[in-house]
């Protein structure tokens, strides 16, 4: 890593020391905006990180963007992070502007568009978004679909829609969006817009399930070197030891999975990198979470310990933008299309050689 | 807490070429009938074939050309071998040579030994066991109890060895044996010996597994004497020496590949349009697959920097191992086919000795307990 890298890995660590306690994490699960802590990461311009400075970013790069989303996640910070990049990118992608403040993704559900209708240069959308991350809190989503056979990207306001607010298991709020005719704030071609912003949140929540797990297993090994029983602390006893050590694989399965498919997905998300890290990495998550409560015991089951702000994360992440089995299916089809033959230049990315 | 990194790897220019090389070499092999169906590739023993890649300069490929090597990269080798393996090549012969005994003679042999077995390992001409197991020493390699005794110009062995693959065939053997008594510190005293086959004071005697195969043995020295110049590394760095040969032992392609030829031949049997449930699992091994690739280039990476990747090797076999076992357990269930025993082309003798010759995965090269305990002191527990 990079001193560079290291540098903006204490910066994000530095916001959610000063900004992110426990009774921020606890108001926020409540429906409470926390508008201090998304000042603070505004204010070392974190949501922006991935844009190029002439889009008024940072111009960090993709893949020290998605470190920084990486440690937000091992904190668990309770703020759309990933959503505004993910909406940033996506519409610099397209040559837009992309406005200020928080900003979330409104998809259909998978396989259905929202449906885009009025002209090119006016155009409207209808439909339902479900489960939008953050969308009752972000003035603007991003939307995409088709209009006059060509793929669409574009900004609506949240507030054009009729909402109806539920929470993932971390408390944070999904929100289901009911356009009808809403006008579109701007909106551009972008080549296979959907499945592109669907495939973007997938990266960006197998980036984030990575930093989670990541403190997952800090929080076990810490624990386990903590807690005594039988007169020792329980990292001393080879069953515990062993589960850490699955624990430690997984997390480190999660990472290099998380890295492989940002590596491959700078400049578009690559569709089978993504597809395999998700799958990957939701598995992980679920094996990973599994462990770390068994270690912590009864501990970690209250809402006292701040492992649960990384495990419900976790099993929610593993949930969004496709869980493992629409992945899964996703990758197998693709691979039993294509034969056995090509499995190899599929994985070794040289089917052309 | 060791931070477990799986850097990624910049791939030398010469990746397409070389992978091109491999893949049309095997086309010919298959084309020629040379290879038949192999249930796992590095596993299986077939000397002309070993030869074959020899001459294609498949062998010892990192090694200086004083010694027959090529002078390539480690990733290059990397390369090549991933391809060997994912084509089904049959590689037992050669496989403990090239992986890490031809390593260990050019890093601490003397130089008459690397000039002597070298350039025989890289033509594809010479096979090496690995003398570490023994009858009451496995997973704690350290209590090996095969002692030397120093006598002029050379030593005297006694002791016994098992689990010893292709010790029945192969022309040397590399033997971790006790050269001094057991002190306080366990790791003391021991010394990695090159063991010619041929003389006398050895005795190969099979040990046939589960499935009645003759592939490893138990090896018997009785005061076998072996030259000075047979040493590797300092009298008494043995701990060390077979600790870096062990780190070359686990961390390759072939800790996730073993059973690889049954995952293709079942997405045969399965065919271009899956059911969901097909699809769901295949997809998943491809996911997996992807990973480990990623982990175990990114080692390839370590070991080409110098580095001793000893935890991150234990952790991708431990993942791999886990994989590697799961493909013919799941795909048993996806595919109406009954398993049998047999060596043939079959799916069903495939899918047989997939599931018979598994059991080995997760024992062979470190217990899955043995690389979870060195995971563990990795991370602070021990």
């Amino acid at each position: 890593m990079s001193d560079m890298q290291e540098d903006l890995i204490k910066t994000v660590d530095r916001v959610v020391a000063d900004a992110c306690s426990k009774a921020v994490r606890d108001s926020a699960e409540n429906g409470q905006w926390p508008q201090a802590l998304w000042q603070a990461l505004e204010d070392v311009g974190l949501p922006k990180a991935l844009l190029d400075e002439t889009a008024g970013g940072v111009g960090l790069g993709f893949t020290d963007a998605m470190l920084i989303l990486r440690r937000s996640a091992y904190h668990g910070v309770p703020v759309p992070l990933a959503e505004t990049m993910l909406a940033g990118r996506s519409l610099a992608a397209a040559g837009l502007d992309v406005p200020e403040g928080p900003l979330t993704v409104a998809l259909a559900a998978p396989g259905a568009d929202l449906a885009w209708s009025g002209s090119v240069s006016a155009p409207v959308v209808s439909g339902t978004a479900p489960r939008v991350p953050w969308g009752a809190q972000c003035e603007m989503a991003v939307v995409a679909g088709e209009l006059d056979g060509r793929a669409m990207i574009g900004l609506v306001r949240c507030t054009d829609a009729n909402v109806s607010e539920q929470r993932n298991l971390a408390g944070e709020p999904r929100v289901s969006l009911q356009f009808n005719g809403a006008s579109l704030v701007a909106a551009a071609e972008l080549a296979l817009a959907p499945q592109r912003l669907h495939t973007d949140g997938a990266l960006f929540r197998t980036v984030q399930m990575a930093g989670a797990l990541e403190r997952a297993l800090q929080h076990a090994l810490d624990y386990a070197s903590e807690r005594i029983t039988f007169g020792r602390p329980i990292a001393k006893f080879q069953a515990v030891q062993h589960m850490l050590a699955v624990l430690a694989g997984q997390a480190a399965a999660a990472s290099a999975a998380a890295d492989m498919a940002v590596d491959a997905s700078v400049d578009a998300p690559d569709e089978f990198a993504v597809a395999a890290a998700k799958a990957r990495v939701g598995e992980a998550a679920g094996r990973g979470a599994e462990i770390a409560h068994q270690i912590h015991g009864a501990m970690g089951f209250t809402h006292e310990h701040s492992l649960h702000y990384v495990t419900r994360r976790l099993w929610s992440w593993r949930d969004e933008f496709g869980g493992e089995t629409w992945w899964q299916a996703r990758l197998g089809r693709m691979a039993a299309a294509a034969g056995p033959e090509s499995l190899w230049p599929m994985l070794t990315r040289t089917l052309a050689a | 807490m060791h931070e477990f990194r799986f850097e990624p790897v910049q791939m030398p220019e010469s990746e397409t070429s070389l992978r091109r090389q491999v893949r049309e070499f095997l086309a010919q092999e298959k084309a020629n009938g040379a290879m038949p169906l192999r249930h796992n590739s590095w596993s299986c023993y077939d000397a002309d074939f070993s030869r074959k890649c020899g001459q294609r300069g498949f062998i010892g490929m990192t090694w200086p050309q004083q010694y027959g090597g090529h002078e390539k990269t480690p990733l290059e080798r990397y390369i090549v071998t991933e391809e060997l393996l994912a084509g089904g090549a049959p590689l037992g012969a050669h496989w403990v040579a090239d992986r890490q005994s031809g390593h260990q003679i050019l890093t601490h042999g003397s130089e008459t030994a690397r000039r002597s077995i070298l350039p025989r390992i890289a033509a594809g001409e010479c096979f090496i066991g690995i003398g570490m197991s023994e009858p009451d020493s496995g997973s704690d390699l350290a209590s090996v109890r095969t002692r030397a005794v120093k006598v002029d110009g050379g030593w005297r062995i006694t002791g016994t060895k098992v689990w010893t693959s292709n010790a029945h065939r192969a022309h040397y053997l590399i033997a971790l044996v006790r050269t001094a008594p057991k002190e306080d510190d366990r790791h003391a005293g021991l010394t990695q010996f090159i063991i010619d086959l041929s003389q006398p004071g050895v005795t190969v005697r099979p040990i046939y597994n589960l499935y009645s195969s003759h592939d490893f043995n138990e090896v018997v020295f009785e005061e076998y004497f072996v030259a000075d110049e047979m040493v590797l590394g300092e009298v008494g760095q043995g701990w060390q020496t077979v600790t870096g040969e062990l780190v070359l032992e686990r961390s390759g392609s072939d800790r996730f590949m073993s059973t690889y030829q049954t995952m293709l031949e079942s997405m045969r049997m399965i065919g271009p349009q899956p059911d969901e449930r097909s699809a769901v699992e295949i997809g998943r091994f491809v996911a997996h697959l992807a990973t480990l690739r990623r982990m175990s280039s990114s080692l390839a990476g370590m070991v080409e920097r110098g580095q001793q990747p000893a935890l991150e090797a234990a952790l991708v076999k431990d993942l791999g191992t886990t994989l590697e076992r799961e493909i013919p357990e799941v795909f048993r269930q996806l595919i109406p086919v009954q398993a049998s025993l047999g060596e043939g082309d079959s799916y069903s003798e495939l899918l047989g000795m997939s599931v018979l010759r598994s059991v080995g995965f997760t024992l062979r090269g470190g217990t899955r307990e043995i690389l979870r305990g060195m995971i563990a002191r990795g991370l602070g527990l021990r």
